[in-house]
């Protein structure tokens, strides 16, 4: 998709639509959304009120479980994670705002599996952007886009979301 | 100089030595980690990999249980590796130097120290001759500084009292011998409370304690009024041989804290205690035991302390120059 | 008939109130003339002292050379050499040696090795007390007989006063002068640190102040009382000035000297925990300091030494209560007292007084002093040359002190003991 389209509400469109297939070909069981800080939270907030789903969404910080601790350190304001306290056997939705090189979803997996097993977890995005350093990929996404050198995709929120690349013009 | 003992060159914690030369901003950047590590107790997961491959060596030069488990815990809780090594140090039997002892486990590619130790300043000195990877933890040093005890204090202070602007904090007993009261000063008065006191007979008092940044007073009632918080300190039962008091029951008479005299203070006080308590000798059991005592919230809270101050110490390190 | 000149130097002899350019005459190891040349001398050396002060060698009153017994801390041999490098001429050896000298034996033995290493002039302090423990009294008369120019309880305290006042009716009688290191037990304990804000604020068992003076105050009056000749070692405090200048007021003959680093340190200068900086007594206040300035300017405290203090690395390396005390302090002693001069208005007369003329007084020397016909001993510096403390610059076996990486200025040039050249700056370059 060129990048002057990216329009939010048609990136949230596409990626309720792509939920709503993987749901049903997956035949996932009551499954459980989960937002990772602070990005895949605000869309999961969107996607939690458009897919009707009643459960609370569960709530991941990765900052114990990033691998670049020993180079930068750690940010202090660290969110709870919020998941419930039983994760054996769910079907998981884990939704990021932006794909890149994988490692957030790495540290993300690492995290949930430390809780408990799992039957399946899906991701999905709502931009997924090439650059990618471990072998993950996701599942649904909102938009699949290639990006020139230095430069960044960010959503930005939480009122209202937008989505932005960082040297080109925000669109809202 | 201690200040760039304790910071990397971008100012981040490298050692943590003692409250000096340390920054309000600082300070609060490590009661907030151990915000995010205080909830992770009631989790099914008690673990992050933080420090997941890194040896930490508990390095106890004096005997302790209590610190010690802590450190202990703290460090498994962030996935390291713990070695716990007791060394006494009796007057009979020298032993290795300090020096040695640090050199043989650096061979072992450890990657921090938390050291006890009887003397004031073991601590800046193992981080001043400790190969340039390794991070010190002061755990205790003489009657210098306990700032882990300082900062956990400070964490429950700020959990109950929430802003630490205005409030008035008395300290109790044998300020002279207690680095726990050192390090509690300097956190106080670099976090900006309104007011801090030390109360206890001149005996027990440093001289010149003016300087430290306190009000000193001999008297419970005077010193105790107004108070939002109170902070015992444990009274050791050799003073009473060494020609510092008379006995343990004037002592209590005096300066012990009773609910009468936790009268004097605001009907909202809390009350501390580093720990172990002597009953009777310094504190009441029903004040101990009461519902203004949060002695048992301080110990809890130890643990997520130190998790963020090993955690934030340990960070950064491999920076790529 | 060695006979040496010098020449073109700003020649300061405050015993005989000198300071004047010109040459200084030397002939077979003794002061010929003074600014002027006799008829007919011609020099087999002569030294251009242009820019330079010619002054006496100094006398150190408490230089701890480590031998016999403690080799690994230096030695007469190096610790001499840094002496001769420091414009030291003459210096007075503590007691303190292991064994210590409370024997004839051990006083010829120190003789005989500083001799040998070619700095015949180290006076040593003979004991007090048997072992130095403060309960018997030394053979004084013998320690008299061979050497000793005074005897001193060096650190050790006495077990009670009625001993110390035996040992110094029985000094007295032998006309011994008793050089007295002044502490109370009781009260410095473990200390390792001034008792004050500096200590309590970084949790050192402190010294105070009155540990010193109370014992300085016990000393004079048994001065007083046994008539014996008394020089104060090393005073650290604003408490032993008083003291000191009330006994002197009162007739009492005693002297006193205070330690170079004093002058110039406090408690606030210590970097926490520098184990450089740990010496015995402590370093003390700002106020200390001031009164300390002050009585030397004024005449109270009489003379200043180095208490130069070798020590091994190990010795300073471990947490600041476990490490020894003391500085190596020889090599600074000339830098440090021009600092004196340049900063705090001490004039250079009265400060090469401090190391030359007072010291010799106090000890009965004949030196300390140009005059004619005395031993030449001699010190020639630069008082504006810089240098830098470190292992290219420094012959003294320990590296023990708190200037150690600073640039410092003033600097000896030439050193002649009983006019032999025993330092010259030339042979340094390696």
């Amino acid at each position: 998709m060129p990048i002057q389209n990216l329009n939010i509400d048609t990136l949230f469109d596409s990626l309720e639509t792509a939920i709503r297939c993987q749901i049903a070909e997956r035949k996932l069981k009551n499954p459980l959304l989960v937002g990772i800080h602070s990005g895949g939270a605000w869309v999961a907030q969107h996607m939690h009120r458009r897919l009707g789903l009643v459960e609370a969404l569960g709530l991941l910080d990765i900052t114990f479980y990033r691998d670049d601790f020993s180079q930068i350190g750690m940010h202090p304001r660290v969110k709870p994670s919020q998941l419930p306290p039983q994760l054996e056997g769910r079907d998981i939705i884990l939704i990021d705002d932006v794909f890149y090189t994988g490692r957030t979803i790495r540290a993300a997996l690492n995290e949930i599996f430390d809780y408990g097993r799992p039957n399946q977890v899906l991701l999905a995005v709502l931009i997924e952007r090439d650059g990618r350093q471990i072998p993950l990929r996701p599942d649904c996404f909102g938009a699949r886009i290639a990006l020139p050198d230095g430069q960044r995709v960010k959503i930005t929120g939480p009122e209202p979301l937008g989505v932005c690349i960082q040297t080109a013009v925000c669109a809202a | 100089m201690t200040k760039h003992l304790q910071l990397t060159e971008q100012g981040r914690l490298k050692h943590f030595l003692t409250i000096e030369g340390l920054s309000k901003e600082l300070l609060l950047e490590i009661l907030d980690t151990a915000e995010s590590f205080a909830g992770m107790s009631g989790h099914q997961v008690k673990k992050v990999p933080l420090l997941r491959g890194k040896t930490i060596v508990n390095l106890f030069f004096e005997s302790s249980t209590r610190t010690r488990t802590t450190f202990e815990l703290a460090a498994t809780r962030l996935s390291a590796d713990v070695l716990t090594m007791n060394i006494a140090t009796s007057a009979t039997s020298k032993g290795e130097s300090l020096l040695d002892t640090i050199r043989n486990l650096e061979a072992m590619h450890v990657d921090m120290f938390v050291v006890r130790h009887a003397l004031s300043g073991a601590a800046h000195f193992i981080a001043q001759h400790t190969a340039a990877h390794i991070s010190v933890i002061n755990a205790g040093d003489g009657q210098h500084a306990h700032p882990t005890q300082a900062m956990l204090d400070m964490f429950t202070i700020r959990q109950l009292k929430k802003q630490f602007s205005g409030l008035k904090v008395a300290i109790v007993g044998d300020i002279l011998h207690s680095r726990v009261a050192r390090s509690q000063i300097l956190a106080l008065n670099t976090l900006g409370v309104a007011e801090v006191r030390v109360i206890a007979p001149k005996t027990l008092l440093p001289v010149q304690v003016k300087n430290m940044g306190v009000i000193d007073l001999h008297d419970m009632a005077e010193g105790l009024a107004d108070v939002d918080v109170v902070i015992m300190l444990r009274l050791q039962k050799e003073r009473m041989n060494s020609a510092f008091l008379p006995s343990e029951s004037e002592y209590f008479r005096c300066f012990g804290l009773t609910e009468a005299k936790l009268k004097y203070a605001k009907s909202d006080v809390i009350v501390m205690h580093p720990g172990p308590i002597n009953r009777g000798v310094e504190i009441d059991s029903a004040v101990a035991d009461g519902p203004r005592s949060v002695i048992l919230q301080q110990v809890s809270n130890g643990v997520a302390v130190r998790m963020a101050i090993m955690s934030m110490a340990m960070s950064g390190h491999g920076v790529v120059a | 008939m060695s006979r040496i000149l010098i020449q073109n130097g700003r020649i300061v002899d405050p015993a005989n109130h000198l300071d004047a350019v010109g040459s200084l005459c030397i002939e077979d190891g003794k002061i010929k003339a003074i600014l002027t040349e006799p008829a007919g001398f011609s020099a087999d050396t002569v030294i251009d002292a242009v820019d330079k002060v010619v002054c006496p060698g100094f006398i150190d009153l408490s230089v701890r050379l480590r031998e016999p017994g403690q080799g690994h801390k230096g030695s007469i041999a190096t610790e001499t050499r840094a002496a001769a490098k420091a414009g030291v001429t003459s210096l007075c050896l503590p007691p303190d040696t292991r064994p210590t000298i409370d024997t004839p034996a051990v006083v010829e033995f120190i003789k005989d090795k500083a001799e040998k290493a070619g700095y015949p002039q180290v006076y040593s302090i003979g004991a007090l007390t048997q072992r130095l423990a403060g309960t018997e009294l030394s053979a004084m008369f013998a320690l008299k007989q061979s050497g000793c120019i005074a005897v001193s309880n060096a650190s050790a305290p006495l077990v009670n006063l009625l001993i110390l006042r035996r040992a110094m009716e029985y000094a007295g009688s032998h006309n011994l002068l008793l050089m007295y290191r002044a502490n109370e037990p009781s009260l410095s304990g473990n200390g390792c640190a001034h008792e004050g804000e500096v200590a309590s604020r970084y949790g050192l068992p402190g010294i105070p102040e009155a540990a010193e003076s109370i014992a300085l105050a016990q000393c004079l009056e048994l001065a007083e009382l046994t008539g014996c000749r008394v020089h104060i070692s090393q005073v650290s405090c604003r408490q032993s000035v008083i003291k000191i200048q009330q006994a002197k007021k009162y007739g009492l003959n005693i002297t006193a000297d205070v330690a170079i680093h004093q002058l110039h340190l406090t408690e606030n200068d210590m970097i926490p925990f520098d184990s450089a900086y740990h010496v015995i007594p402590p370093l003390r206040s700002e106020i200390d300091r001031k009164f300390l300035l002050d009585g030397l300017a004024g005449g109270i405290l009489d003379a200043v030494c180095s208490d130069h203090q070798p020590h091994d690395l190990d010795a300073k390396l471990g947490a600041f209560p476990e490490t020894e005390s003391g500085v190596a302090a020889l090599e600074t002693l000339l830098p440090l007292m021009l600092d004196l001069t340049r900063q705090h208005g001490l004039s250079l007369s009265k400060a090469i007084a401090a190391l030359t003329q007072r010291p010799a007084e106090i000890l009965g020397l004949d030196a300390g002093a140009l005059t004619v016909g005395f031993p030449a001993d001699i010190c020639i510096f630069d008082p504006s040359a810089n240098w830098q403390v470190n292992a290219q610059n420094w012959l003294s076996v320990g590296r023990n002190t708190p200037y150690w990486g600073q640039t410092l200025s003033g600097r000896v040039m030439h050193t002649l003991q009983a006019g032999r050249l025993i330092y010259n700056f030339q042979d340094d370059s390696q």
